[in-house]
């Protein structure tokens, strides 16, 4: 035989042989995928945001659908996303709360002292580094968007050297939480509108030389309260279990440090 | 001894990545992080030592006895290695899928890659027996892992520094591996 016969058909049975056992290991082998995963993921948004807890959409819509994970898990999709999930898979749509993420502290550059100049790196990991960072107090926010940087939709803004969040936009993936070297970027209901922004657990006088609107740990908001506000040490820290409403905590706190959100933009203003 | 010289000049001294240059585009593309770089290590240790396998007998039982190895080799080395690639992913996905997890998206992409075929093509020039060809398969891919595991870790602390404008990006990456080339030359010598 001439070789170029001998090469095809080398080649050609390599390639039949090869599809062969191919096809033979596909059908008899083959994992069949249980076609509900396909659609809960068209249904989810796409993001892959992670907020979930699994990594991206798909491997959610698994979890859901293999695993019996709860379908009101993500947070972008919202309610309603839930409940197409639960009304299509025949289960319950169990209640789902919006939450949003929010920075504790409300210490700015107008308020709270800067102890050093720094110069390194902009994010707040490298400053946290480098000597325990450049703010005043040991608990604040030291402003270098270390958070803002990972945010999926740009929700994080950094204001006078802190980072603030937009409640609006927030998707409540808790990738902030993680990147937050300081620890805190805390999620919350989004129904919650009265907060302690302040994480220092330093006496009252320690706070007050470093910061103008720290948490002193006078307790004169757990009075007023009626039980959603207690005392974690020297800091006054919001219970989101319980409902908040006396809007006297905010006049009445020394430190100034528990405010109210400002009232969600109308749209004809 | 013979072996223990063979897995060491494979590894550091003709590194496949760094001395041979062979494997750059997963070398560069997978490198950012060391978890997609660790599975990435996995997928192609895993796949070069069977490759090295199939491919000697490949080349012993049919083409060398068809008089075909001179001209047909790569053609058919790689039709074999992709469709091997293809049969273990889905064996894989059926009686180890938590392997199959851990390797993941790497199984397929690496199926063609020039390292693959590389270790194939080497091991039947230099005429290793079939133990020594997986040996060699084996170690030559425990040598891309540790290239691959040193730039992921280089990169990851230079993603953290601020090289000028100019740098930033590809060029320093490539500035890098450029230098981690170079210290890896320094073990020519090591093995004879």
């Amino acid at each position: 035989m001439d070789p170029i016969t001998t090469s095809t058909l080398c080649i050609g049975g390599i390639g039949l042989a090869s599809a062969a056992a191919l096809a033979v290991a596909e059908k008899y082998l083959s994992v069949p995928q249980d076609p509900r995963i396909g659609k809960v993921t068209e249904m989810l948004p796409g993001a892959n945001c992670g907020g979930c807890g699994y990594a991206g959409c798909a491997d959610y819509a698994r979890a859901i659908v293999a695993d019996n994970a709860e379908c009101n898990l993500c947070a972008p999709g919202g309610p309603a996303c839930a409940q197409a999930i639960a009304a299509f898979l025949g289960r319950a749509a169990a209640a789902m709360e919006r939450r949003v993420a929010i920075v504790l502290c409300c210490g700015d550059d107008t308020e709270a002292l800067r102890r050093a100049a720094y110069n390194g790196i902009a994010d707040c990991a490298a400053a946290q580094a480098t000597a325990g960072g450049d703010k005043g107090c040991a608990y604040g926010c030291l402003g270098y968007g270390s958070c803002a940087r990972v945010c999926p939709v740009n929700a994080i803004r950094i204001a006078n050297g802190i980072a603030k969040v937009d409640k609006a936009l927030c998707i409540a993936c808790g990738k902030c939480v993680a990147a937050c070297p300081r620890k805190l970027i805390k999620l919350v209901p989004a129904a919650a509108e009265i907060h302690v922004l302040c994480s220092s657990k330093d006496k009252g006088p320690a706070v007050k030389k470093v910061c103008g609107t720290g948490c002193i740990g006078c307790r004169i908001c757990t009075k007023l309260a009626d039980g959603a506000i207690t005392m974690d040490g020297f800091l006054a820290v919001v219970d989101y279990a319980k409902p908040l409403t006396n809007e006297e905590t905010v006049a009445k706190c020394p430190g100034h440090c528990i405010r109210k959100d400002a009232p969600p933009p109308t749209p004809n203003s | 001894m013979e072996y223990l010289l063979l897995i060491i000049s494979a590894i550091l001294v003709n590194n496949f990545v760094l001395s041979r240059f062979l494997g750059i585009c997963p070398f560069l593309g997978v490198s950012k992080k060391i978890s997609t770089a660790l599975g990435m290590s996995g997928a192609v240790v895993f796949v070069i030592t069977i490759a090295s396998a199939v491919t000697w007998c490949l080349q012993t039982y049919l083409l060398v006895p068809l008089g075909l190895d001179k001209f047909l080799q790569t053609l058919s080395f790689i039709l074999v290695i992709a469709a091997l690639v293809q049969l273990i992913d889905i064996v894989m996905k059926r009686f180890a899928p938590p392997l199959h997890a851990a390797l993941g998206i790497f199984l397929p992409l690496i199926t063609t890659n020039c390292a693959v075929l590389g270790v194939a093509v080497l091991n039947m020039k230099e005429g290793y027996g079939f133990f020594k060809s997986v040996l060699f398969g084996f170690a030559a891919a425990l040598g891309f892992a540790l290239a691959l595991l040193i730039f992921t870790g280089l990169r990851e602390k230079i993603e953290r520094a601020a090289p000028p404008r100019c740098f930033k990006g590809v060029a320093i990456s490539l500035v890098t591996a450029g230098l981690l080339s170079l210290a890896f030359m320094g073990f020519s010598g090591l093995v004879k």
